[in-house]
């Protein structure tokens, strides 16, 4: 049975006040398409969940995000999000700051349904007082260790870029990283594809490359160009010249109105062939 | 030579002895340097890494693709050698105070930052579960203070540290710093050629142990100057520490 959507019928299906979480690392393979496609929605109060980037960026700067769960934004080449500092810094949105160990942990758990995973990551840092309702549990056994009980990092939804998907929603990752795309697809109660090219075999790259199955996954969407402007590799790299137009844009209110006016006031095609020039 | 030498030279030294373990440089080119050098030197058993997920058969220059590869690190087998601890982290910090608490994460109130930085990344896990190391390349007070606006890496007073914890060293453009002390704050371990101790005193913004007698940090071998033109041909070390 095909899942095949179009952008906006994923984006149709999400409700405001719903917990997102968004696959990739900083700026890489990032499911741009789907995130640029939810900033010209109507959806509001979303609780993102991500190893952030330009994509939590651009939810913060179309005032889609109540709440970010991350242990970092950052646009890698840059180290720091332009849109997500002015969101905190002007006091718009709320902040779940965990250590990048615990978030895994916290992905880990919802993957296996289990309420929490005890690490040693965060004890003795101010991750555990910014979060006051994070709670310790004391190992039973003979060395009773106090543990942080990192809770289970449960989603809404999962929103995923990869290189190819077939129909059914099996998809492959054909870069050196597959980052922690299927944790999310595992912690999600519906997960969305969005893939460079849509196969009907999977030719290239190893069976460890088919990293999401079918049976975690709602829908899939054909974006080639999606994960733009962050990388995608092997089919492109960062777009390090537009990620720098990005930054500067954010500079002034002007400059941030004609950026999206030029790039993100139409749909993915108009995106897609401003980009091209 | 250059002070950038100096300090590369002298972040290298943190992983001496290290064993068979992953030297992980990160942020700027000096911390990079510092593992491919030690690795290249007096530490040739050292994992190093290409910048993202690949382990290195050789050590390849700055920017350089490696000759071959010898293992598969993606960010989830980074974050578990994290928890392992097979690994020794040389990190920047925005702020570091007297006991080695580091912040990373925010400037100012927490809850509604002067200025929002990275947030916390990896380093509270790294910090106790990992040797942890520092690199600073602009000593002051800016960065040196009392107190951290927000604990990101766990300091020697920090409740909690657990039996992992294992700050090593802080490396400076200006000196080399550790925590050999009877209640682990933050000592004067050497001052790099040129640097006096009044400078380093007068660039940290807290009370700092200054022992009887002072060392110099040593000087790069004519051997390891050789190396490291080789990693670093066209100089990007000195964009981060300038003569």
């Amino acid at each position: 049975m095909t899942k095949v959507l179009a952008i906006e019928d994923v984006v149709g299906g999400l409700e405001s006040g719903m917990t997102v979480g968004i696959g990739g690392w900083g700026s890489r393979r990032k499911p741009m398409a789907l995130v640029r496609a939810i900033c010209r929605s109507s959806l509001r109060d979303l609780t993102v969940i991500s190893f952030g980037g330009p994509d939590v960026g651009l939810l913060c700067a179309f005032g889609k995000v109540r709440r970010v769960i991350a242990p970092f934004v950052t646009l890698d080449s840059i180290p720091l999000e332009p849109w997500f500092r002015i969101a905190r810094q002007r006091g718009l949105i709320e902040f779940t700051e965990y250590d990048e160990g615990m978030f895994m942990f916290g992905l880990l758990a919802a993957a296996h349904r289990l309420p929490f995973l005890p690490t040693r990551a965060g004890l003795g840092s101010d991750v555990m007082t910014i979060n006051p309702d994070l709670r310790t549990v004391r190992s039973p056994y003979s060395d009773g260790e106090e543990l942080v009980a990192v809770p289970a990092l449960t989603m809404d939804v999962a929103l995923l870029h990869l290189n190819r998907a077939d129909q059914r929603g099996n998809a492959q990752y054909l870069g050196p990283d597959p980052y922690l795309d299927d944790l999310y697809a595992k912690a999600a109660t519906r997960c969305y594809v969005s893939c460079e090219r849509l196969v009907t075999e999977f030719k290239e790259g190893p069976v460890q490359s088919l990293l999401i199955s079918r049976s975690m996954v709602t829908g899939v969407v054909e974006t080639p160009g999606g994960a733009h402007f962050t990388s995608c590799e092997p089919d492109y790299g960062r777009d390090e010249a537009f990620q720098r137009a990005y930054l500067e844009a954010t500079t002034s209110a002007d400059s941030w109105r004609n950026f999206a006016q030029r790039y993100l006031s139409g749909d993915e095609g108009d995106y897609q062939r401003a980009v091209a020039g | 030579m250059s002070r950038a030498d100096v300090c590369v030279v002298a972040c290298a030294e943190t992983f001496r002895g290290d064993g068979e373990i992953l030297a992980a440089g990160i942020g700027g080119a000096i911390t990079v340097l510092a593992a491919r050098l030690a690795r290249l030197t007096f530490a040739p058993d050292l994992l190093t890494t290409d910048g993202t997920c690949l382990l290195t058969a050789d050590v390849p220059a700055l920017g350089a693709d490696p000759g071959g590869v010898e293992g598969w690190l993606p960010f989830r087998d980074h974050l578990w050698l994290v928890l392992h601890g097979r690994r020794h982290v040389l990190l920047g910090a925005s702020q570091l105070d007297r006991y080695g608490n580091s912040n990373i994460s925010c400037v100012g109130d927490w809850s509604r930052p002067k200025s929002q930085l990275l947030g916390v990344r990896g380093v509270p896990g790294n910090t106790v579960n990992n040797p942890t190391s520092y690199w600073i390349p602009k000593h002051s007070p800016r960065v040196f203070v009392p107190r951290v606006d927000m604990v990101s890496g766990v300091g020697y007073d920090r409740p909690g540290r657990g039996r992992f914890h294992d700050l090593r060293r802080v490396v400076t453009n200006l000196a080399v710093l550790d925590f050999a002390t009877p209640d682990h704050s933050m000592r004067l371990a050497s001052v790099h050629p040129g640097v006096t101790v009044n400078d380093v005193l007068e660039n940290t913004g807290f009370p700092l142990t200054v022992p009887d007698e002072v060392h110099q940090t040593r000087l790069p071998t004519e051997d390891e100057l050789r190396v490291l033109t080789s990693l670093d041909p066209r100089n990007q070390r000195a964009r981060e520490v300038p003569s």
